[in-house]
Protein backbone atom coordinates (compact mmCIF):
# COMPACT_ATOMS: atom_id res chain seq x y z
CA UNK A 1 0.00 0.00 0.00
CA UNK A 2 1.16 3.52 -0.83
CA UNK A 3 0.30 6.08 1.83
CA UNK A 4 -0.26 9.75 1.03
CA UNK A 5 0.37 11.88 4.09
CA UNK A 6 -2.67 14.02 4.87
CA UNK A 7 -1.59 17.00 6.96
CA UNK A 8 -4.11 19.57 5.77
CA UNK A 9 -2.16 21.24 2.99
CA UNK A 10 -3.12 20.94 -0.60
CA UNK A 11 -5.47 18.96 -2.63
CA UNK A 12 -4.89 15.26 -2.76
CA UNK A 13 -7.60 14.43 -5.29
CA UNK A 14 -5.37 14.37 -8.39
CA UNK A 15 -2.51 12.59 -6.66
CA UNK A 16 -4.67 9.80 -5.29
CA UNK A 17 -6.58 9.56 -8.61
CA UNK A 18 -3.37 9.25 -10.61
CA UNK A 19 -2.10 6.43 -8.41
CA UNK A 20 -5.45 4.67 -8.62
CA UNK A 21 -5.42 5.05 -12.40
CA UNK A 22 -2.10 3.19 -12.32
CA UNK A 23 -3.68 0.42 -10.25
CA UNK A 24 -1.63 1.32 -7.17
CA UNK A 25 -3.34 0.61 -3.86
CA UNK A 26 -3.45 4.02 -2.20
CA UNK A 27 -4.49 5.40 1.15
CA UNK A 28 -4.73 9.03 2.26
CA UNK A 29 -3.91 9.03 5.94
CA UNK A 30 -2.66 10.88 8.99
CA UNK A 31 -2.38 7.76 11.10
CA UNK A 32 1.11 6.84 12.34
CA UNK A 33 0.13 3.16 12.30
CA UNK A 34 -0.95 3.31 8.65
CA UNK A 35 2.28 5.09 7.68
CA UNK A 36 4.24 2.37 9.49
CA UNK A 37 2.24 -0.29 7.65
CA UNK A 38 2.73 1.33 4.23
CA UNK A 39 5.16 -0.04 1.64
CA UNK A 40 6.00 3.48 0.58
CA UNK A 41 4.99 7.01 1.48
CA UNK A 42 4.27 10.17 -0.50
CA UNK A 43 4.56 13.57 1.17
CA UNK A 44 2.59 16.10 -0.90
CA UNK A 45 2.23 19.81 -0.26
CA UNK A 46 1.34 23.22 -1.60
CA UNK A 47 1.53 26.60 0.08
CA UNK A 48 4.31 28.20 2.11
CA UNK A 49 7.22 26.33 3.70
CA UNK A 50 6.89 27.52 7.30
CA UNK A 51 3.15 27.07 7.48
CA UNK A 52 3.33 23.57 5.99
CA UNK A 53 6.15 22.52 8.30
CA UNK A 54 4.15 23.72 11.27
CA UNK A 55 1.08 21.78 10.14
CA UNK A 56 3.14 18.65 9.56
CA UNK A 57 4.73 19.01 13.00
CA UNK A 58 1.33 19.43 14.64
CA UNK A 59 0.20 16.04 13.32
CA UNK A 60 3.00 14.42 15.33
CA UNK A 61 4.07 12.50 12.22
CA UNK A 62 7.57 13.94 11.84
CA UNK A 63 9.30 11.19 13.90
CA UNK A 64 7.30 8.58 11.96
CA UNK A 65 8.48 10.03 8.64
CA UNK A 66 12.10 10.22 9.81
CA UNK A 67 11.95 6.60 10.93
CA UNK A 68 10.20 5.53 7.69
CA UNK A 69 12.88 7.24 5.59
CA UNK A 70 15.38 4.75 7.00
CA UNK A 71 13.50 1.73 5.76
CA UNK A 72 11.18 2.43 2.83
CA UNK A 73 10.78 4.69 -0.18
CA UNK A 74 9.55 8.20 0.61
CA UNK A 75 8.66 10.68 -2.14
CA UNK A 76 8.15 14.40 -1.51
CA UNK A 77 6.26 16.32 -4.18
CA UNK A 78 6.52 20.10 -4.74
CA UNK A 79 6.44 21.69 -1.27
CA UNK A 80 6.65 18.13 0.08
CA UNK A 81 10.05 17.86 -1.62
CA UNK A 82 11.16 21.21 -0.24
CA UNK A 83 10.33 20.08 3.30
CA UNK A 84 12.87 17.24 2.95
CA UNK A 85 15.72 19.78 3.01
CA UNK A 86 17.47 21.37 5.95
CA UNK A 87 16.10 24.88 5.72
CA UNK A 88 13.61 27.03 3.86
CA UNK A 89 13.68 30.83 3.47
CA UNK A 90 10.05 31.53 2.56
CA UNK A 91 8.71 34.26 4.91
CA UNK A 92 11.63 33.90 7.34
CA UNK A 93 13.93 30.99 8.06
CA UNK A 94 12.39 27.62 8.87
CA UNK A 95 13.88 24.21 9.63
CA UNK A 96 12.90 21.39 7.29
CA UNK A 97 13.08 17.66 7.94
CA UNK A 98 16.81 17.60 7.19
CA UNK A 99 16.67 14.35 5.23
CA UNK A 100 18.55 15.88 2.28
CA UNK A 101 21.39 18.41 2.61
CA UNK A 102 20.56 21.74 0.97
CA UNK A 103 18.32 24.78 1.35
CA UNK A 104 15.15 26.11 -0.28
CA UNK A 105 15.57 29.67 -1.56
CA UNK A 106 13.67 32.33 -3.49
CA UNK A 107 13.98 31.73 -7.24
CA UNK A 108 13.53 35.45 -7.92
CA UNK A 109 16.79 36.29 -6.09
CA UNK A 110 18.82 34.07 -8.43
CA UNK A 111 17.18 34.95 -11.76
CA UNK A 112 19.21 37.49 -13.72
CA UNK A 113 16.47 38.25 -16.25
CA UNK A 114 13.76 40.22 -14.47
CA UNK A 115 11.39 39.62 -17.39
CA UNK A 116 11.16 35.96 -16.37
CA UNK A 117 8.02 35.35 -14.42
CA UNK A 118 7.84 33.94 -10.90
CA UNK A 119 6.18 31.57 -10.04
CA UNK A 120 7.98 29.28 -12.47
CA UNK A 121 4.70 27.88 -13.75
CA UNK A 122 4.16 25.59 -16.69
CA UNK A 123 5.82 22.80 -18.63
CA UNK A 124 9.59 22.55 -18.65
CA UNK A 125 12.02 19.86 -19.80
CA UNK A 126 13.55 17.65 -17.14
CA UNK A 127 17.17 16.92 -17.93
CA UNK A 128 18.41 13.80 -16.19
CA UNK A 129 21.78 14.39 -14.50
CA UNK A 130 22.00 11.13 -12.54
CA UNK A 131 20.26 8.02 -13.73
CA UNK A 132 17.96 6.43 -11.17
CA UNK A 133 15.27 3.73 -10.91
CA UNK A 134 12.76 6.61 -10.64
CA UNK A 135 13.44 7.27 -14.34
CA UNK A 136 12.89 3.66 -15.40
CA UNK A 137 10.01 4.66 -17.69
CA UNK A 138 10.98 8.30 -18.21
CA UNK A 139 12.92 9.68 -21.17
CA UNK A 140 15.58 12.35 -20.74
CA UNK A 141 14.21 15.78 -21.70
CA UNK A 142 10.50 15.02 -21.31
CA UNK A 143 8.33 17.90 -20.14
CA UNK A 144 7.00 18.04 -16.59
CA UNK A 145 4.63 20.51 -14.92
CA UNK A 146 5.95 23.00 -12.35
CA UNK A 147 4.28 25.56 -10.11
CA UNK A 148 6.64 27.11 -7.56
CA UNK A 149 8.46 30.28 -6.49
CA UNK A 150 11.13 28.74 -4.25
CA UNK A 151 13.62 26.05 -5.24
CA UNK A 152 16.15 23.70 -3.68
CA UNK A 153 19.82 24.61 -4.01
CA UNK A 154 23.22 23.60 -2.65
CA UNK A 155 22.15 20.02 -3.18
CA UNK A 156 24.28 18.91 -6.15
CA UNK A 157 25.09 15.53 -4.56
CA UNK A 158 21.43 14.51 -4.39
CA UNK A 159 20.25 16.05 -7.66
CA UNK A 160 18.81 13.60 -10.18
CA UNK A 161 17.31 16.04 -12.68
CA UNK A 162 17.15 19.75 -13.46
CA UNK A 163 15.13 22.17 -15.60
CA UNK A 164 16.56 25.34 -17.07
CA UNK A 165 14.83 28.60 -16.33
CA UNK A 166 16.83 31.59 -17.53
CA UNK A 167 20.25 31.35 -15.90
CA UNK A 168 18.99 29.07 -13.11
CA UNK A 169 19.18 25.29 -13.20
CA UNK A 170 16.09 24.52 -11.18
CA UNK A 171 16.39 21.37 -9.05
CA UNK A 172 13.66 19.15 -10.47
CA UNK A 173 14.26 15.75 -8.87
CA UNK A 174 16.43 14.60 -5.96
CA UNK A 175 17.34 11.45 -4.08
CA UNK A 176 19.26 10.52 -0.99
CA UNK A 177 19.01 6.89 0.08
CA UNK A 178 15.34 5.96 0.42
CA UNK A 179 14.21 9.54 0.04
CA UNK A 180 13.16 10.97 -3.34
CA UNK A 181 11.69 14.32 -4.23
CA UNK A 182 10.26 16.08 -7.27
CA UNK A 183 9.74 19.82 -7.45
CA UNK A 184 7.34 19.33 -10.34
CA UNK A 185 3.94 17.64 -10.06
CA UNK A 186 4.10 14.13 -11.57
CA UNK A 187 0.33 13.83 -11.01
CA UNK A 188 -0.15 16.81 -13.36
CA UNK A 189 2.57 15.97 -15.87
CA UNK A 190 0.47 13.87 -18.20
CA UNK A 191 1.74 10.53 -19.35
CA UNK A 192 5.39 11.29 -18.47
CA UNK A 193 4.36 12.01 -14.88
CA UNK A 194 2.30 8.84 -14.61
CA UNK A 195 5.29 6.80 -15.77
CA UNK A 196 7.39 8.39 -13.07
CA UNK A 197 4.81 7.56 -10.41
CA UNK A 198 4.63 4.03 -11.74
CA UNK A 199 8.40 3.68 -11.29
CA UNK A 200 8.11 4.99 -7.72
CA UNK A 201 5.30 2.53 -6.98
CA UNK A 202 7.57 -0.29 -8.10
CA UNK A 203 10.49 0.70 -5.86
CA UNK B 1 12.70 27.18 -20.68
CA UNK B 2 8.95 26.99 -20.24
CA UNK B 3 6.99 25.76 -23.21
CA UNK B 4 4.21 27.95 -24.59
CA UNK B 5 0.85 26.43 -23.75
CA UNK B 6 -2.04 25.45 -26.01
CA UNK B 7 -5.31 25.38 -24.10
CA UNK B 8 -8.69 24.18 -25.34
CA UNK B 9 -11.58 25.77 -23.54
CA UNK B 10 -14.75 23.85 -22.81
CA UNK B 11 -17.91 25.82 -22.02
CA UNK B 12 -20.20 23.44 -20.21
CA UNK B 13 -23.94 23.86 -19.89
CA UNK B 14 -26.26 21.17 -18.55
CA UNK B 15 -23.50 18.61 -18.85
CA UNK B 16 -22.61 19.36 -22.48
CA UNK B 17 -19.89 21.42 -24.15
CA UNK B 18 -21.08 24.45 -26.08
CA UNK B 19 -19.47 27.29 -27.99
CA UNK B 20 -21.15 30.24 -29.60
CA UNK B 21 -20.06 33.12 -31.77
CA UNK B 22 -19.85 36.51 -30.07
CA UNK B 23 -21.45 34.84 -27.06
CA UNK B 24 -24.74 34.40 -28.91
CA UNK B 25 -26.45 31.35 -30.38
CA UNK B 26 -24.88 28.64 -28.22
CA UNK B 27 -24.41 25.40 -30.09
CA UNK B 28 -24.14 21.92 -28.57
CA UNK B 29 -20.87 20.09 -29.22
CA UNK B 30 -20.01 17.03 -27.18
CA UNK B 31 -19.56 15.18 -23.93
CA UNK B 32 -17.04 17.03 -21.72
CA UNK B 33 -15.35 13.90 -20.37
CA UNK B 34 -14.87 12.46 -23.87
CA UNK B 35 -13.52 15.77 -25.06
CA UNK B 36 -11.11 16.10 -22.12
CA UNK B 37 -9.76 12.62 -22.84
CA UNK B 38 -9.41 13.43 -26.54
CA UNK B 39 -7.57 16.72 -25.88
CA UNK B 40 -5.24 15.11 -23.36
CA UNK B 41 -4.31 12.51 -25.96
CA UNK B 42 -3.79 15.20 -28.60
CA UNK B 43 -1.25 17.00 -26.42
CA UNK B 44 -3.24 19.85 -24.85
CA UNK B 45 -1.13 21.50 -22.12
CA UNK B 46 -4.03 22.39 -19.89
CA UNK B 47 -7.82 22.34 -20.00
CA UNK B 48 -10.17 25.15 -19.09
CA UNK B 49 -13.74 24.39 -18.09
CA UNK B 50 -16.29 27.18 -17.82
CA UNK B 51 -19.52 26.38 -16.08
CA UNK B 52 -22.12 28.44 -17.92
CA UNK B 53 -25.07 26.86 -16.14
CA UNK B 54 -27.37 29.04 -14.13
CA UNK B 55 -29.25 26.40 -12.14
CA UNK B 56 -28.19 24.60 -8.98
CA UNK B 57 -28.91 21.32 -10.73
CA UNK B 58 -26.53 22.24 -13.55
CA UNK B 59 -23.90 23.19 -10.99
CA UNK B 60 -24.05 19.74 -9.43
CA UNK B 61 -23.76 18.16 -12.86
CA UNK B 62 -20.70 20.32 -13.55
CA UNK B 63 -18.79 19.32 -10.40
CA UNK B 64 -19.60 15.70 -11.16
CA UNK B 65 -18.11 16.09 -14.66
CA UNK B 66 -15.07 17.84 -13.21
CA UNK B 67 -14.48 14.98 -10.77
CA UNK B 68 -14.72 12.45 -13.60
CA UNK B 69 -12.28 14.41 -15.75
CA UNK B 70 -9.80 14.85 -12.89
CA UNK B 71 -9.93 11.10 -12.21
CA UNK B 72 -8.50 10.25 -15.58
CA UNK B 73 -6.87 13.30 -17.13
CA UNK B 74 -3.64 14.27 -15.39
CA UNK B 75 -2.80 17.70 -16.74
CA UNK B 76 -3.60 21.08 -15.15
CA UNK B 77 -7.29 21.91 -15.02
CA UNK B 78 -8.64 25.43 -14.70
CA UNK B 79 -12.24 25.99 -13.75
CA UNK B 80 -14.37 29.10 -14.04
CA UNK B 81 -17.96 30.24 -14.23
CA UNK B 82 -20.08 31.22 -11.27
CA UNK B 83 -17.14 31.62 -8.89
CA UNK B 84 -18.18 34.24 -6.35
CA UNK B 85 -17.05 33.08 -2.92
CA UNK B 86 -14.30 31.10 -1.22
CA UNK B 87 -16.82 28.27 -0.92
CA UNK B 88 -16.99 28.19 -4.73
CA UNK B 89 -13.19 27.91 -4.86
CA UNK B 90 -13.32 25.14 -2.33
CA UNK B 91 -16.05 23.26 -4.19
CA UNK B 92 -14.12 23.04 -7.47
CA UNK B 93 -10.66 22.55 -5.94
CA UNK B 94 -11.97 19.52 -4.06
CA UNK B 95 -13.14 18.06 -7.36
CA UNK B 96 -9.68 18.21 -8.89
CA UNK B 97 -9.30 21.76 -10.27
CA UNK B 98 -5.79 23.23 -10.02
CA UNK B 99 -6.62 26.82 -10.85
CA UNK B 100 -9.83 28.76 -10.44
CA UNK B 101 -10.82 31.55 -12.72
CA UNK B 102 -12.85 34.53 -11.52
CA UNK B 103 -14.54 37.04 -13.79
CA UNK B 104 -17.92 38.57 -12.90
CA UNK B 105 -17.48 37.34 -9.33
CA UNK B 106 -14.41 39.57 -8.94
CA UNK B 107 -16.26 42.54 -10.47
CA UNK B 108 -19.07 42.08 -7.96
CA UNK B 109 -16.62 41.65 -5.08
CA UNK B 110 -12.96 42.44 -5.86
CA UNK B 111 -11.85 41.21 -2.41
CA UNK B 112 -12.39 37.61 -3.56
CA UNK B 113 -9.03 37.76 -5.42
CA UNK B 114 -6.98 38.62 -2.36
CA UNK B 115 -8.89 36.29 -0.08
CA UNK B 116 -8.48 33.34 -2.45
CA UNK B 117 -4.79 34.09 -3.12
CA UNK B 118 -4.11 34.16 0.59
CA UNK B 119 -5.90 30.88 1.17
CA UNK B 120 -4.84 28.88 -1.90
CA UNK B 121 -1.81 30.73 -3.25
CA UNK B 122 -1.41 33.16 -6.17
CA UNK B 123 -0.83 30.33 -8.63
CA UNK B 124 -4.37 29.12 -7.99
CA UNK B 125 -6.15 32.37 -8.82
CA UNK B 126 -6.77 33.28 -12.45
CA UNK B 127 -8.34 36.60 -13.34
CA UNK B 128 -10.40 36.22 -16.48
CA UNK B 129 -11.51 39.37 -18.29
CA UNK B 130 -13.87 40.05 -21.19
CA UNK B 131 -12.66 43.24 -22.82
CA UNK B 132 -13.95 45.44 -25.63
CA UNK B 133 -12.90 48.77 -27.11
CA UNK B 134 -15.26 51.58 -26.10
CA UNK B 135 -14.45 55.25 -26.80
CA UNK B 136 -10.78 54.49 -27.40
CA UNK B 137 -10.49 52.66 -24.09
CA UNK B 138 -10.11 48.96 -23.29
CA UNK B 139 -13.26 48.49 -21.29
CA UNK B 140 -14.01 45.65 -18.87
CA UNK B 141 -17.29 43.85 -19.53
CA UNK B 142 -19.29 41.73 -17.11
CA UNK B 143 -21.89 38.97 -17.39
CA UNK B 144 -20.30 37.05 -20.24
CA UNK B 145 -19.57 40.19 -22.23
CA UNK B 146 -23.07 41.66 -22.08
CA UNK B 147 -22.56 44.52 -19.65
CA UNK B 148 -20.12 47.45 -19.85
CA UNK B 149 -18.76 48.04 -16.34
CA UNK B 150 -17.19 51.38 -17.27
CA UNK B 151 -13.93 50.10 -15.73
CA UNK B 152 -10.60 50.46 -17.58
CA UNK B 153 -9.56 46.85 -18.21
CA UNK B 154 -5.82 47.47 -17.91
CA UNK B 155 -6.23 49.21 -14.55
CA UNK B 156 -8.42 46.31 -13.47
CA UNK B 157 -5.73 43.79 -14.42
CA UNK B 158 -2.98 45.67 -12.59
CA UNK B 159 -5.13 45.85 -9.50
CA UNK B 160 -6.01 42.14 -9.74
CA UNK B 161 -2.36 41.14 -9.98
CA UNK B 162 -1.54 43.41 -7.05
CA UNK B 163 -4.23 41.60 -5.05
CA UNK B 164 -2.76 38.19 -5.88
CA UNK B 165 -4.07 36.97 -9.24
CA UNK B 166 -1.36 34.65 -10.60
CA UNK B 167 -2.44 34.61 -14.23
CA UNK B 168 -4.69 36.57 -16.55
CA UNK B 169 -6.93 35.26 -19.29
CA UNK B 170 -7.72 38.11 -21.66
CA UNK B 171 -10.68 37.47 -23.89
CA UNK B 172 -11.17 40.15 -26.52
CA UNK B 173 -14.85 40.55 -27.32
CA UNK B 174 -13.80 42.46 -30.45
CA UNK B 175 -12.07 39.42 -31.94
CA UNK B 176 -13.99 36.58 -30.25
CA UNK B 177 -15.66 34.24 -32.71
CA UNK B 178 -14.48 36.25 -35.71
CA UNK B 179 -11.49 33.96 -36.40
CA UNK B 180 -9.29 36.69 -37.79
CA UNK B 181 -6.55 36.20 -35.22
CA UNK B 182 -5.92 37.13 -31.59
CA UNK B 183 -6.23 40.74 -30.48
CA UNK B 184 -2.50 41.41 -30.43
CA UNK B 185 -2.81 45.12 -29.76
CA UNK B 186 -4.94 44.52 -26.68
CA UNK B 187 -2.72 41.65 -25.50
CA UNK B 188 0.50 43.64 -25.89
CA UNK B 189 -1.01 46.49 -23.90
CA UNK B 190 -1.82 44.06 -21.10
CA UNK B 191 1.54 42.23 -21.16
CA UNK B 192 3.35 45.56 -20.80
CA UNK B 193 1.41 46.25 -17.60
CA UNK B 194 1.54 42.95 -15.69
CA UNK B 195 4.26 40.49 -14.69
CA UNK B 196 2.13 37.32 -14.49
CA UNK B 197 1.44 34.87 -17.34
CA UNK B 198 -1.00 36.11 -19.97
CA UNK B 199 -3.35 33.68 -21.69
CA UNK B 200 -4.70 34.99 -25.00
CA UNK B 201 -8.30 34.21 -25.87
CA UNK B 202 -10.64 35.18 -28.67
CA UNK B 203 -10.03 35.18 -32.38
CA UNK B 204 -7.97 32.09 -33.20
CA UNK B 205 -9.03 30.88 -36.64
CA UNK B 206 -6.03 28.93 -37.90
CA UNK B 207 -2.53 27.74 -36.98
CA UNK B 208 -0.85 30.88 -38.29
CA UNK B 209 -2.73 32.95 -35.70
CA UNK B 210 -0.94 31.07 -32.93
CA UNK B 211 2.43 31.65 -34.61
CA UNK B 212 1.64 35.39 -34.73
CA UNK B 213 0.64 35.30 -31.07
CA UNK B 214 3.82 33.65 -29.84
CA UNK B 215 6.00 35.97 -31.93
CA UNK B 216 4.96 38.59 -29.35
CA UNK B 217 6.98 38.49 -26.14
CA UNK B 218 4.98 38.15 -22.96
CA UNK B 219 2.43 35.73 -24.40
CA UNK B 220 2.44 32.48 -22.47
CA UNK B 221 -0.54 30.60 -23.78
CA UNK B 222 -3.20 30.57 -26.46
CA UNK B 223 -6.72 29.50 -25.64
CA UNK B 224 -9.40 28.56 -28.14
CA UNK B 225 -12.59 26.56 -28.33
CA UNK B 226 -14.44 26.18 -31.60
CA UNK B 227 -11.46 25.62 -33.92
CA UNK B 228 -10.42 22.70 -31.70
CA UNK B 229 -13.93 21.38 -31.07
CA UNK B 230 -14.76 21.30 -34.78
CA UNK B 231 -11.37 19.64 -35.46
CA UNK B 232 -10.59 22.44 -37.87
CA UNK B 233 -7.23 22.60 -36.08
CA UNK B 234 -5.69 19.49 -34.51
CA UNK B 235 -3.64 20.31 -31.41
CA UNK B 236 -0.84 17.89 -32.25
CA UNK B 237 -0.51 19.33 -35.79
CA UNK B 238 -0.61 22.84 -34.34
CA UNK B 239 2.18 22.08 -31.88
CA UNK B 240 4.34 20.49 -34.59
CA UNK B 241 3.75 23.53 -36.78
CA UNK B 242 4.69 25.95 -34.00
CA UNK B 243 7.79 24.00 -33.03
CA UNK B 244 8.80 24.21 -36.71
CA UNK B 245 8.53 27.99 -36.35
CA UNK B 246 10.91 27.93 -33.37
CA UNK B 247 8.27 28.17 -30.63
CA UNK B 248 9.04 25.96 -27.61
CA UNK B 249 6.31 23.32 -27.46
CA UNK B 250 5.74 20.22 -25.35
CA UNK B 251 5.36 17.38 -27.83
Amino acid sequence: MTAIVDYGVGNLFSLSSSLRALGVETEITRSAARLRAADRIILPGVGAFGDAKEKLASTGLVPVLLEAAEEKPLLGICLGMQLLFEKGFEYGEHAGLGLIPGVVADLRNDLEDSALKVPHMGWNRLEIVTDDPLFRYFRDGEYVYYVHSFYAKDCAESTLGVSEYGNVRVTGAVRRGNVWGTQFHPEKSGDAGLRLLRAFAEL
Amino acid sequence: MLAKRIIPCLDVRNGRVVKGTNFEGLRDMADPVDMARFYNESGADELVFYDITASAEGRGLFTDILRRVASEVFIPLTVGGGIRTLDDFDRVLKCGADKVSVNSGAIADPSIIGAAAKKYGDQCVVLSMDVKRVDGQFRLFAKGGREDTGIDAMEWAVRGVGDGAGEIVLNSIDTDGVKNGFDLEMLDTLAARVSVPVVASGGAGNMEHFAELFAHPGMDAGLAASIFHTKQVDIRDLKQFLRGKGVEMRL
